[in-house]
This record gives structure tokens, sequence and C-alpha cells, in this order.
């Protein structure tokens, strides 16, 4: 752990000398800016349901920023997740950044290291994707690719589908992780937007493990496939 | 249906009831008005509730002050108090004295737009001077060489958009071609509550977050019962496979602006009367920040006789745009008994801003609706019109088929100067024919577009304008109507072309000239005395106002012998336009957008040695 937080706090600390540079040099087009978005901040209807997350923040210019991701989970004690990413971001293409960085899963534990090699943007056909190859320590490999759309109903009610697929190169028995496609999750969320910064919605999400990974699952007598219903936020600034 | 309803009521009749905050408004304001100057006087009346300051020495002092426009208090920033700043009335001939104090914490400076002068009185910090630092005063002093409509506005920071902007009136030296008994300024502006930084902040983060038109689902239902769904797939593909939005028409809209006429609320209204048998020259001059206009007086035909200043043939319309920071004057014959609706509805109809034209105190004009939205098309973006899309820009495309015979001629008449052994330009007056070429810098993250099959914009009406003949009948201007009143000042031939593509990534919100952002370019460089053709190429879905600081920009429009002279020239989305520069003023001149908001990066300093 403390050799990851020392890689953090190195790899911030060159995203902010880098961009106090670039301050120097640009003009007043491309002003450093900051944007923290709570994506998804989110409570399953029912009891024993759980909250999750998923916020992230940018700081930097047109083309290169410092990008934080983190997701996390919780539905008791034994049941919960965290997961942040630390990332140098850079534009490379009209629509799309490729983005490098670390990854830290805090929670389960044992905790898990990984670096990130990464593509975000804007497919044709306004597909919104996030696509990130991982490589851990002693080999491990893990890939995630998240679609999203989004459908206006009107300009203010936005019906947003939502794709999550993990994969990872072995078997991580541990932490209930096989290798191979590990877990697909869809998801549909209706927001009404307040102001472009906030936006309540409900939704529905349907995840389901496939291959060693539901195989672990069905061993420790978790679910292998899941709906549920949530209540959630969206929010930016 | 219901425009041409609308229409059809504020021609025939008056409405003087149903809108008794607008009227007693109105009334108490034209008690003011109508005080009951001789004829003489009144062709020298100003505006209502514009101040006016004339002779040869100005004070003028910027400060902040706090406004109210919205029903909630704001900032602004404003000279000698007042939002518009106070219209200065010079003659021609007379040198001027102004002396502005900036009494903000931060630097200023004045601009006085479409204004000849020396490169130092210009008021661009960082070009023609450092700046006017807090609690400083600068002097500028120069000879008023012109006559007509201009503006003056900051060129700091995003201080137009929080209220320094005021008109400028020259009065001819000799007797005015333009015979009119009365006039008013009608100066055209946005104001929003939130502050600029956080507009511009917000469109970085977010580039559609004033956009409140987009497409929505119900869009797509009503195209695919109009068109089948073989058809709205064909014709959605190009925009989805660019990601690009066809109701992308302003970054800043109505969902951020309230509009104002003389600094008016459309709930306010501003009120100008007329007397029986008067001609009235209208002055508009947009000071937006960020908002292309569409002006018309439902009922009066408008004869244009002037643009930035510059008298031009009489033409006739019923509606024209206003890019950001042209002016034109407008001449218009009100009958007694009627009141009448000034009104600018902006690019995307989002919002308008209105004036009441009126013989009696006691008579409103109805206030039209607004048209319907535009719709982008493929001509648009600049691509080629085969396979056009089945939007509502048939209209616009047919017009530009119209264009590409002009464009034929031009070529033809081309291979007539290259026999001569002449350079193969355009001839001057009928603009460009050379080959639309896209600089390697054009290509990277920073560009989202270019346009391989610009069309020439000079016929175009612009979009959202295009049907209006058909559809109302109503005659929109278009830059081919513009004659010089005067013959052409310089009639030499242009001895090179330069070609500017005004690009940008929309979704990032970054905006350049030739694929380079201000802080990133190299100056452009003239030589004293040369005649050069500017060729700008619109590589973007964005409507831009350029405007040339310094030196007229001489608007091709097909007749070399009376080519008009502008200091702000509309570039279409997707389209080219040319003109032609005489460089005959030494020195540091700006050249840029007049969107504030593209400004700080599509923005090029211009040198003349």
């Amino acid at each position: 752990m403390k050799n990851i937080n020392v890689i953090g706090f190195k790899l911030s600390l060159i995203a902010v000398l880098f961009m106090s540079g670039l301050a120097q040099a640009g003009g007043g087009d491309d002003p450093l800016l900051t944007k923290v978005m709570f994506d998804e901040v989110e409570r399953g209807v029912g009891s024993n349901e759980p909250t999750s997350f998923n916020i992230q923040a940018w700081m930097g210019k047109d083309i290169n920023k410092f990008w934080l991701k983190t997701k996390g989970e919780y539905q008791n004690a034994d049941n919960k997740e965290l997961e942040i990413q630390a990332l140098y971001s850079r534009a490379i293409a009209p629509y799309w950044d490729a983005q490098v960085g670390i990854r830290v899963d805090l929670e389960p534990s044992p905790s898990r290291n990984w670096a990130v090699l990464g593509l975000q943007g804007l497919a044709p056909y306004f597909f919104e994707i996030d696509a990130a190859l991982f490589i851990g320590e002693e080999g491990r490999t893990a890939m995630r690719v998240t679609a999203e759309y989004e459908m206006l109903l009107t300009q203010k009610l936005i019906l947003t589908p939502e794709v999550k697929v993990n994969l990872y190169g072995k078997n991580d028995a541990v932490l209930g992780i096989g290798s191979g496609l590990s877990d697909i999750s869809a998801g549909l969320r209706l927001r009404y937007e307040i102001k472009r910064e906030f936006a309540p919605y409900i939704g529905v999400e349907w995840a389901r493990k496939f291959g060693n990974t539901a195989e672990f699952a069905r061993v420790e007598g978790k679910k292998v496939e899941g709906t549920q219903v949530v209540i959630g936020l969206r929010a930016w600034f | 249906m219901s425009n041409t309803k609308n229409n059809l009521e504020s021609i025939s009749g008056l409405q003087d009831k149903g809108r008794r905050r607008f009227v007693l408004g109105a009334s108490a304001m034209l008690a003011l008005a109508a005080l009951p100057f001789p004829k003489n006087a009144f062709a020298k009346a100003i505006s209502e509730s514009l101040t006016q300051l004339s002779g040869k020495v100005f004070d003028l002092s910027i400060d902040y002050k706090t406004v109210n426009f919205t029903g909630k208090s704001a900032r602004a920033t404003v000279v000698n108090q007042v939002l518009p700043a106070p219209i200065l009335r010079w003659k021609e001939g007379e040198t001027v004295t102004l002396r502005v104090k900036n009494n903000l914490d931060q630097d200023s400076s004045i601009h006085w737009h479409g204004i000849i002068l020396p490169t130092e009185m210009d008021g661009v910090p960082g070009l023609s001077f450092d700046g006017i630092k807090p609690g400083e005063t600068f002097e500028y002093q120069f000879k008023v060489q012109q006559n007509g409509t201009y503006w003056y506005h900051s060129h700091s920071g995003f201080q137009e958009q929080t209220g320094v902007y005021g008109p400028i009136i020259i009065d001819p030296a000799e007797p005015d071609p333009v015979v009119y008994d009365r006039e008013y300024v009608v100066m055209l502006s946005d104001w929003s509550d939130t502050p600029p930084e956080k507009i511009y902040a917000n469109l970085k983060k977010q580039s559609t977050y004033y956009n409140y038109s987009e497409r929505t689902v119900s869009d797509l239902f009503t195209d695919i019962r109009k068109h089948g769904l073989i058809n709205t797939w064909k014709a959605r593909g190009m925009w989805n496979d660019m990601r690009m939005s066809d109701r992308d028409i302003s970054d800043v809209t109505g969902a951020a602006y309230t509009f104002l006429m003389n600094g008016k609320t459309p709930e306010q209204g501003w009120n100008a009367l007329f007397k029986q048998g008067e001609k009235v020259r209208l002055r508009f001059i947009n000071a937006a920040a960020m908002t292309i206009f569409d002006v018309r007086i439902p009922g009066l035909k408008m004869s244009v006789v002037a643009t930035d200043g510059q008298n031009i043939q009489p033409v006739e319309v019923d509606e024209f745009r206003m890019g950001v920071a042209e002016t034109y004057d407008v001449i218009v014959e009100p009958e007694e008994g009627n009141a009448y609706c000034i009104f600018a509805q902006n690019i995307d109809r989002t919002g308008f801003t209105v004036g009441n034209l009126t013989s009696a105190a006691h008579l409103v004009a109805a206030v039209p609706s607004m048209d319907p939205a535009p719709i982008l098309g493929h001509g648009d973006m600049g691509m080629s019109m085969e396979g056009m899309d089945h939007g509502d820009m048939d209209h616009g495309n047919m017009a530009h088929g119209a264009m590409d015979h002009g464009a034929v001629a031009h070529a033809e008449m081309d291979h007539g100067s290259m026999a001569m052994g002449t350079p193969a330009l355009g001839l001057a007056g009928f603009g460009s024919t050379a080959e639309i070429k896209h600089a390697d810098a054009e290509y990277g993250p920073h560009i989202d577009m270019r346009a391989d099959a610009p069309q020439n914009g000079l016929h175009d009406p612009g979009i959202g304008l295009r049907n209006h003949q058909a559809e109302y009948n109503r005659k929109v201007l278009t830059y081919a109507d513009l004659k010089g009143l005067h013959p052409t000042y310089d009639k030499r031939q242009p001895s090179r072309e330069i070609q500017l593509h005004l690009t940008g990534n929309m979704h990032r919100y970054m905006w350049s000239i030739n694929g380079v952002r201000f802080s990133d370019a190299e100056p452009l460089v003239l030589e004293y005395g040369e005649r050069v053709r500017f060729t700008l190429v619109n590589d973007t879905m964005m409507t831009h106002p350029m405007h040339l600081h310094g030196m007229w920009s001489d608007l091709e429009t097909g007749d070399p012998d009376f080519i008009p002279r502008k200091h702000t020239v509309i570039v279409q989305p997707g389209s080219t336009i040319s003109y032609l520069v005489t460089a005959d003023a030494i020195g540091k001149w700006a050249y840029h957008c007049h969107l504030l908001y593209h400004m700080p990066g599509m923005f090029l300093k211009v040198v003349v040695r």
C-alpha cells in the first residue's frame, strides 16, 4: 500500500507541475478548469440493498487533464468495494482521450494494484465509451468496457442505457474472480435535469456473473444474477 | 401558419389591451419622449432612455454597477453609470479626445469599433497599448475620418458581456445622402446574470450546456413517420458518424440570456415615437456578446441605407440578419395612427427583444411569435449537396444550387485573366476562385470538422431564414444585395489572396484560425499599401462574424464598381466569403471572431508594415 501511495503522489505531482507549465504558456482561451462529476450516487430500493457510487473528477485544460475515477459499493461489512484510479488524460483525437495511470482496489481485501491504459470518448452514434486495460501484479490482467447512450425523451428528461463488461486474464480465487468474461451489467436510468448540474434519477440495473466467476459465486452461495431498482442522483460542478 | 397570422394581426390592427404591463411602461416613458420638439430638433432627437454625449472632448468612466434585468440583482460593468454606455456623437473631420477612467479592479480598455484611426488608439490590450490599469485614465485622441453608425466596447476580458458597450454616431461633414426626419439608435444586446467566466467554463465542461433545443426521441418518431425508417436512418447517419447535432445553432441561448433593446428587457419594451409623414432612420447595432439577431418590423418595409457605418445603395427588405458587431441603418415610413413592433429574435429562436415604434403613447404593437428554430443541413457542414438530408433546409440547398452558376461565371472570367498572364486570382469584386486547402494544423484533437465542398455564402440569407421568402413572403437581406453608394474606393486587383479557415472543436469548445489558436499563432503580415483578398472558409457549423480592426473589409458582392465596405463580415456555416483589404494602416491590428467566447482562440494578430 505504501508503495502505491508514493506512486500516486508522484503521479499527481507530475500532473500538477505539467499543467502549471501550460498555464504560463497558454493564452486566455484555455483556462485551468476543474470538473467534479457524481455520475451515479444511488441506493437499491428494498431492504439490504447496496449503496453505490461512481464519481469522477478532472482538473486541466483542453488537451491535458489529470483525471480521478472512483467507484464503490457498500452492502455490509463483508460486501464492499472501493476502487480509485488516478490518470493522466490527453486528447488524441477530436472525440477521444487516451488515459494512463494507476488503479487501486482498496476493497475487498486483499487490495489489488493495477497500471491503467485507457481510451475514453464519444464513438460514432453518440456512444460514450470508457475502455481500459489493467495490468496488475503477479501477471494479473483485466479489461473493462463501459458504453453509455443518452436518449432525450424531452430536453430535461433523459433515459440512459448503459452496459459494463469486465474481463480478466486469470483466476483470482481469493476475490472470487475468474478468468475470461467475468461479469456484465446493464442499467437503464431515467433522470430529470432540474438544472444541468443536478438530476435525480430512478433506474434498474441487471447484473450477471459468467464463467469461472459465476462458479466461484455458486460455491460461496452467492447470487450469480440479480436485478435491482435504484434511486439516485447525478450531479456535477 | 401561426406566424403568418400574427403578422397579419400586427399589420391590420393594433392591440391595446391585454398587455397591461407593457402599456403602462410605454405610456410612462412616452410622457417623457413626447415633448413637443420642432421638426428639426427631432432630427437630432436621441433614443428614449439612451444618454447622448456630443462635442470634441469626452470623459468616460468605467465602473461596476448593480443592475436588475431578470428579477435578480447582478453586477455589471458600465460606462458613466448607464447600460448601454452613452451615445457618443462626433462630427466627421473633427479631432476627438476621449479620457477613459478605469474604476474596475481589473484592466479595462475601450475599442472604437469600425473607426479608422492610428493603431495606438485602437484600444486592444497587447496590440495597441497595455490596457488601462485599475484607477488609471487613458486619453484617446484621433481625427474622425468617416461618418455613420458605429459603436464602442471594452476589449478586455469578457467586459463586453457585462455592459461596456455603447453607440457612436458620426455626423457627416458633407450633406447626408440619407434623408430622414427622425432617428433612433436601436442597440441590441444580451445580458446574463451568470458571470461570463462561468459561462465560458460551462461551455468547456459541457458544450451543449445552454442548448435546450436538441433532438428528442419524438423528433425521431416524427421523422420516421414522415420519411420512413430507411430514409431517416440515412439522414441521421452523417450526424451520428460525425457526432454533431443539427440543432446546435447558438453556443449560448435564451436559457442564459435576457435580450435587450437599448437596455430594455422584452417585458419593459423600448418605445420610440414618430409623427405623421416622417421618415425614421433606425440605426441598428448588434452589441451582443454571443447573439446573432434577425430583425424585422411586421407591417413595415425597411430600406437599408447603410451597413457598418457605410452608405449603400438603398435596398428594400422585410428582414435582415445581424452578426455580432454589425450595424445596419434603415429608413422606415410608418403610418400615422399605427404602432409597429421592432422585433429582433435570436438565431436559434430561444428569445427575442422588442421595441414599439408608435405614433401615439397608448398604441402598442402586437409582438409576433418567433419563427421555427433552424435545423442544420449537410450544406451547413460544407458537404456536397448530393444525398442531402430531408430536413427543413431544402430551400437553402436550392439557393446554393443557384449560386453555383455564379461561381462558374467567375471561373470563366478567371480563364480570361490567366490568358493575359495575370495571376490566377478571381477578379476584384467577384471573390475567390482559389482551391480550398486545409492546413496540416487542421488535423488533430482540436478540430472536429473541415468543409470539403464549401459553398459561397454571398447569396445565402443564412440558416433559419432561407425559406422566409417562400414561406412568409418576406424579403431577407443577403450580402449579395449590398452595393456601395460610393464607387469602389480602391479599384486595384488583389495582388494575392489569403485563405483563412475558421476552425474548432465544438465538443471540446476550442476555437482557432487555420487550426492554430491565438496564443500559438504567428502574426499575419501585410505590406503597407497592398491590396489583398481575404477568403474565409468556415470549417465549423457555427455562424462566425469576423472583424478586422483598422482597415475596411471590402466585401465582394459581385459588382466591382460599387464594392461595399464593412468592418464585420458574417461567415455562414460550412461556407466561404471573400473580401478585399487595402493595407493602408501601419501597425498591429486585431482580427477575430466577434462571438465573445470564440474570440480568445479564434483571433489573429495582423501586422501592416
